[in-house]
């Protein structure tokens, strides 16, 4: 073991890659796993895998190897995206290509082994096999690269994760990983990595879009010794995980990044600021800044190239506003999480006062590659103003939920129908949200944008860190606005007015448009009617005026929803009816006479004792008392009650 | 480095590093803030003083943001105006509609905004907060319900006083300023000094008022009310009438208390006179018979009250004498009441003070001497001026009339009390005296006065080289403190005031005032220094009488049993 | 009290950043943070009482009363929202006759609230002492609820 340590070590620090000694080529062979000598399984043991019952299934696939005496190398992998298929098992038989098969729950277990142990790959559970020159391809089963999800994807930041062991670095280096940090400490000079990654095109990841290359200059030309680079794994944005599914799946290709960014800014200490609320991505973190050390790739002399870089991980508390980077930088620093005016900037003034640059995981995650494969290759990638890919996640109404990388430039409808499998149920398409609480709604009449950053804040949302939210019909749009501000009223840090007191505003009137006061007339009507007059003239005020991001797009949700679903509003305030069902107060409810059977059951469970009839009879909901709780809908077992 | 900018179309010249708000400022025009306070770094929380980019059109925080050259913005634009209108509605919003019941009606900053801005509509309506009131203190009080969240009283009590008794507690619209746990101020480190409501822009702050148990007392036959003044509040009291800063109003003031209803007018200079004979004597029994030292001054509670919390281990070090508010309601009650043979109990003694500490000083258990307060009440000067305005008295129309003897005579030495590095200099021009039997040749220590944190000199006192030292600003304290802890020896007397300046800029004076308006008192108070002929506090004819006639000498037993006190330590949450 | 000071030793000498990783590690032992522990704090980096109660109020991380056996995270992010986490809320609040951010009387459970857990593809999802549940309906949770109450009986 220690041998191949040090093996491997040396070969990091051998400038030329091109020509590899026999023992290493035997090393990263093993590791990289295209070819295996004795059968292994890959679990998807990610966060989400474990959600859908991973854990189980890993147990259950020891207890079969165990009892049928079959010697198995199992793996634990992190997501590779498709949440819908989750568990995922992968499982590769010496001489033949890998085979990805999906919702392998524990009792499906003992029969896909049976079946694969005599070489039937049973079909119907199949996502797809890894074709490769190493090993024999199974016939008739379709490759994984065409499989509808993964067709028009491009994994560039994704492309270990859900194939590699996380928790073994010689994995990573085996698929290429640090090959180009030794090159790159000894040849280029701090300020042409800044100049390589400015060239690149690539720009932030976390929702800003700023250009990295231009960030990492403005804190490479600032004087003194003390400088910090922060990874900003916050990932505070509801519908986003994609930070989470990188460092579970991945975790050493954010540390390269890191310390690539260390030493192009001139700073000796990294920060990765990490949500608590992700406890498996912190324990691979840990486990990779360990094996870093033991490889000299992270600690004093890294390489022996003179450059000492060292990562401490920051767990976050649970502020959503600690996204924001003067915000964590206060954090770090042992105060609340409020920011603070910008000028000065962090790449002047940040973390402890001394130049610090802020960039997001996948931001980082980029890095690596763009060194190892170049310039030429990164800026194929992708739209003229935006270089690369994107990963997106995809949640809410859609048939395939999960992580994709996409190129820049791709169609908002080529992700949701041609990857994503369109809208679940059959449903209608109502809209998408992107960006989470900072951004806006894309409805059908805007699918064919390109992402890419500007084109989408036109359209009046925003790129964001990469959430993805799927409406279908049965979504009420001033409810998804109403969520959205709440969600903002609670992470608010409270330190300037216009967020703190503005968006209590704007909650409050969107509360009385989706709620029954207990007199409603005409007054009523003209008020809530003057709230959402208000809604945009306030909206624009805390726009313009609120100290950080959060505040300066948290009336993005209510100014995109109202922009195109207008009507949505307008029924809510005149005739306070809410299209979706959704908004409770806003429903009743209604007993189909013909199935109902008076079994009773909803009269006894119905709060306001809005339903009468007796027994053995239809029943009847007295439409002024109900209050649209949905309990009797709920329990009756005859599918006699719906909205109205 | 001069750096050229435009200001609403005009050119105008800024100094390289400064923040646009100082050369708008200069320019003549007014930007209106809220959580800004001169001097500090700027926390960029209200808004208020946006102004707009050309061009871009992107409002910046004109508090916060450098000068930059070339640089081209709009103070008042339309947008400007709309956000900075927008923002002060949102505040009251979530404001009490409580103007005409609150302390702060006609000085409050919010009320000058929304009539600045023209406010007539209450456009944006929803839940205001509803929090407990703080009113269990015996100096300040608080209402949660009419906090802005400037976080003006939090910077100053953290970085200026030194003690951080408050901080911001939650987030978001729940956020509110509080104590440790939330518990009532009464209960934690807080000094009572008032800085905070000083700088407070609505009424959430507030002192505990005695206005009425003072009328009530002059109204009640049965009592006989007198009152004394602090040094600081004849070179104050003006500015409650809009009478320009610095005007000496003193002989005026006493006629107006006798109108007010007070029997008998005393000057609590006096008291400083003596508690400067007091004071000199026990510096020079430590220093000849080798008790502790450094000795601090005890005059100012705040400062008191932090030593009790946050250093018991100097509490040997602390003059044992009672502040002169104190001394003087001792010697009223105890002296005075045998003169006039009056029962000290039905006495009531009423404190004028530029302070709010000495409201929660007058009620210490240790001040009551055989049962019965030294002091009954304590009024701020804010607090007098409502009482004049309360009995209609017409402060530009009354001729000046004097004090009442045995107790209102006194020397300049006790009336520079009200300076940092007053008490200094008055203890010197004694001790000298004292030590070496001869008058100082120049008794001005122009090197102990001013804002400067720490001032120290070494004065020789015949063989003795003494070395002292001035603080003002209670958080520069901690500087003095350190060099002792480490060893320091060479201190003997050292003064500490909580505020910055001295007690003229106590938190119990004018609310509004500018740095000029505090300069202007001191420099009233020096010109009285200098104008005056008996200037050292040994000279003072009614002191000696006083000596005379009940205390015998400085320091001995009579001294011990009225004018001087024991401190405690006090556990509070830190 | 114990487990306080063993932290407070470990980190000797530190200073105000290290002030979220103590109050971490504190409530990662004791399962909240008492007064006496942020009075012990306060005390250890030398920073006021008021400024460490400040900053342990304003992160949602940071509890004040000690939680059930079985803490229950409920996900309060879009994608759970959409999917119907509010009527799992209900459900939950009904079921153990308490609100969120608070315990059942006889301690064994307790409710949050928190922002995206992160397995937005799985959503409903809720988190019951680090065990994850996705997809969880009004009849799923009623089962979930069942069996932790059977393993303590």
């Amino acid at each position: 073991m220690n041998n191949n340590k040090d093996l491997l070590k040396k070969h990091l620090s051998n400038k030329d890659t091109s020509h590899l000694s026999a023992e290493v080529e035997k090393i990263l062979t093993l590791n990289k796993r295209e070819k295996v000598s004795e059968p292994t399984i890959f679990v998807g043991a990610g966060t989400c895998g474990l959600g859908a019952g991973a854990g189980k299934t890993l147990l259950a696939i020891k207890e079969y190897c165990k009892t049928n005496k079959w010697n198995v190398n199992i793996i634990e992998t992190g997501c590779i995206g498709l949440c819908t298929a989750e568990p995922i098992v992968d499982i590769m038989l010496p001489g033949k290509s890998r085979v990805s098969f999906e919702n392998i729950t524990a009792e499906k277990v003992t029969d896909l082994l049976d079946s694969v142990r005599e070489s039937k790959i049973p079909t119907k559970q199949v996502i797809g096999q890894f074709k490769s020159e190493s090993s024999e391809a199974w016939k008739n089963i379709p490759s994984i690269n065409d499989h509808s999800f993964f067709k028009k994807q491009k994994r560039v930041v994704l492309k270990n994760c859900g194939i590699i062991d996380p928790q073994r670095i010689e994995d990573y280096i085996a698929s290429g990983g640090y090959g180009s940090l030794y090159k790159t400490l000894t040849n280029n000079k701090p300020i042409d990595v800044c100049k390589m990654i400015e060239l690149s095109g690539l720009r932030g990841r976390g929702g800003g879009g700023f250009p990295t290359g231009r960030k990492w200059s403005l804190a490479q030309i600032q004087e003194g010794k003390e400088k910090y680079i922060i990874c900003n794994a916050d990932e505070g944005d509801p519908g986003a995980f994609m930070d989470r599914a990188v460092i579970e799946g991945d975790p050493h290709r954010l540390l390269e990044g890191m310390i690539v960014g260390g030493y192009a800014i001139g700073a000796n200490y990294g920060y990765i600021y990490i949500r608590a609320e992700y406890p498996l991505a912190i324990e691979r973190l840990i486990k990779a800044i360990k094996d870093a050390k033991e490889y000299g790739l992270l600690g004093k002399n890294i390489l022996n190239t003179n450059f000492d870089f060292d990562i401490k991980i920051k767990k976050g508390a649970g502020a959503f506003v600690c996204g924001e980077e003067t915000a964590l930088i206060h954090s770090i620093e042992g105060k609340r999480g409020m920011p603070r005016p910008r000028p000065p900037y962090p790449s002047v003034s940040g973390l402890f006062n001394k130049p610090t640059v802020i960039n997001n995981v996948e931001t980082f995650s980029n890095v690596p590659a763009i060194i190892s494969n170049g310039l030429d290759w990164f800026t194929a990638i992708g739209t003229e103003k935006s270089k690369g890919t994107k990963v997106f996640a995809l949640s809410g109404k859609i048939a395939k939920t999960g992580l994709v990388e996409i190129p820049m430039g791709t169609t908002i409808r080529e992700i949701l129908f041609d990857i994503a499998g369109g809208i679940k149920n059959n449903k209608k398409f109502k809209a998408v949200q992107i960006g989470g609480p900072s951004g806006g709604c894309i409805t059908e009449e805007n699918l064919n944008i390109e992402i890419d950053y500007e084109p989408l804040i036109k359209a009046g949302a925003m790129m964001g860190s990469g959430g993805l939210v799927v409406m279908d019909e049965d979504t009420c749009m001033v409810d998804v606005a109403k969520f959205f501000m709440d969600f903002i009223q609670r992470e608010s840090c409270g330190k300037c007015i216009p967020c703190r007191e503005g968006t209590k505003r704007m909650l409050e009137i969107l509360n009385s448009i989706t709620s029954k006061p207990s007199t409603d007339d005409n007054r009523q009507a003209l008020e809530r009617f003057q709230g959402v007059t208000q809604l945009e003239s306030l909206a624009k005020v805390i726009k313009e005026t609120s100290l950080c991001g959060l505040g300066q797009t948290a009336p993005n949700p209510v100014l995109s929803t109202i922009r195109w679903f207008r009507h949505e509003y307008e029924e809510h305030i005149f005739e306070r009816e809410c299209r979706a069902n959704i908004c409770t107060d806003l429903r009743t409810f209604v007993i189909d006479a013909t199935k109902c059977t008076g079994c009773t059951a909803c009269t006894k469970k119905c709060p306001t004792m809005a339903i009468v009839g007796s027994k053995k009879n239809p029943h009847y909901i007295i439409e002024e008392k109900c209050i649209g709780c949905g309990t009797c809908a709920t329990i009756c077992n005859f599918n006699a009650i719906s909205p109205k | 480095m001069s750096i050229h900018i435009k200001i609403n179309g005009k050119p105008a010249e800024a100094n390289k590093g400064e923040y646009l708000l100082d050369t708008i400022e200069r320019q003549g025009i007014k930007i209106p803030t809220l959580c800004h306070i001169k001097g500090m770094f700027p926390s960029g929380a209200c808004r208020m003083c946006l102004v707009e980019l050309e061009g871009s059109g992107k409002l910046i925080t004109s508090c916060s943001y450098p000068v930059e050259d070339g640089m081209s913005i709009f103070t008042h634009s339309p947008k400007v105006v709309e956000a900075r209108k927008t923002i002060v509605e949102l505040l009251l919003s979530n404001h009490p509609d409580d103007c005409l019941y609150c302390a702060r009606n006609k000085n409050c900053e919010l009320q000058n905004f929304a009539d600045d801005f023209n406010i007539r509509l209450r456009k944006t309506k929803g839940n205001k907060n509803d929090y407990n009131l703080d009113i269990a203190g015996l100096s300040l009080e608080r209402d949660p319900d009419k906090c802005v969240l400037c976080g003006r009283c939090i910077r100053i009590c953290e970085e200026t006083i030194g003690v951080t008794a408050i901080d911001f507690i939650n987030r978001g619209s729940k956020t509110i300023v509080g104590t440790a746990f939330n518990k009532g101020l009464n209960t934690s480190s807080c000094v009572n000094c008032g800085q905070c409501l000083m700088v407070c822009p609505t009424g959430a702050i507030t002192e505990k008022s005695h206005i009425n148990q003072v009328i009530d007392a002059i109204n009640n036959p049965e009592l006989t009310v007198v009152v004394q003044y602090a040094p600081a509040i004849s070179v104050s009291l003006a500015e409650e009438f809009n009478i320009k800063a610095g005007k000496d109003i003193n002989g005026v003031m006493n006629a107006a208390l006798r109108k007010v209803g007070f029997k008998k007018v005393f000057d609590t200079s006096f008291s400083a006179d003596l508690t400067i004979l007091e004071e000199a004597s026990e510096l020079v029994d430590r220093i000849v018979n080798k008790k502790p030292l450094p000795m601090f001054t005890s005059c100012c509670p705040a400062w008191v009250k932090y030593v009790e919390e946050f250093n018991p281990e100097l509490l040997p070090n602390i003059s044992t004498c009672k502040s002169p508010q104190q001394m003087m309601g001792s010697v009223i009650k105890n002296y005075y009441a045998k003169v006039e043979k009056l029962e000290p109990k039905k006495i009531y003694s009423v404190s004028i003070m530029p302070c709010t500490a000495k409201k929660f000083e007058a009620q210490r258990e240790e001040m009551l001497t055989d049962g019965v307060a030294d002091v009954d009440a304590v009024l701020t000067t804010r607090e007098l001026g409502k009482l004049i305005k309360i009995f209609g008295i017409d402060i530009a129309n009354l001729e000046p009339e004097s004090t009442d003897s045995p107790l209102g005579a006194r020397t300049t030495a006790g009336k520079i009390f009200g300076a940092s590095g007053g008490v200094m200099e008055a203890a010197l021009r004694t001790a000298h005296f004292m030590i070496t039997g001869k008058e100082l040749e120049n008794n001005k220590f122009l090197e102990l006065r001013g804002f400067k944190d720490i001032k120290e000199a070494k004065i020789k006192i015949g063989d003795l080289e003494v070395g002292i030292a001035v603080v003002n600003g209670l958080g520069n304290v901690k500087t003095i403190l350190k060099q002792i802890a480490e060893g320091r020896k060479d201190l003997h007397f050292i003064e500490v005031m909580n505020c910055p300046g001295g007690c003229i800029a106590g938190g119990g004076q004018h609310i509004g005032a500018t740095h000029e308006s505090i300069l202007a008192r001191l420099k009233a108070l020096y010109q009285i220094d200098d104008n005056e002929t008996i200037r050292v506090s040994h000279q003072n004819p009614q002191i000696i009488e006083l000596y005379k006639n009940f205390l015998e000498k400085p320091n001995g037993k009579v001294s011990h049993k009225y004018l001087h006190t024991t401190y405690a330590k006090r556990d509070v949450l830190k | 009290m114990e487990k306080i000071d063993q932290i407070l030793q470990e980190f000797e000498g530190a200073k105000v950043d290290s002030l979220i990783p103590i109050l971490q590690n504190i409530q990662d032992a004791d399962g909240f943070l008492s007064e006496n522990a942020i009075v012990k704090v306060g005390k250890t980096l030398n920073i006021a009482t008021s400024k460490i109660y400040g900053v342990a109020t304003f992160y949602n991380q940071f509890r004040f009363q000690p939680n059930g056996k079985y803490h229950i995270l409920v996900c309060r992010g879009t994608a759970c929202h959409v999917l119907g986490s509010s009527t799992v809320l209900k459900e939950l609040e009904k079921t153990l006759k308490i609100k969120a951010g608070q315990t059942t009387r006889d301690k064994l459970f307790s409710i949050e609230v928190v922002a995206c857990i992160g397995a937005c593809g799985l959503a409903p999802v809720i988190n019951i002492n680090g065990e994850f549940f996705a997809k969880v309906t009004v009849d799923s949770l009623k089962e979930i609820i069942e069996n932790f109450r059977i393993k303590e009986n």
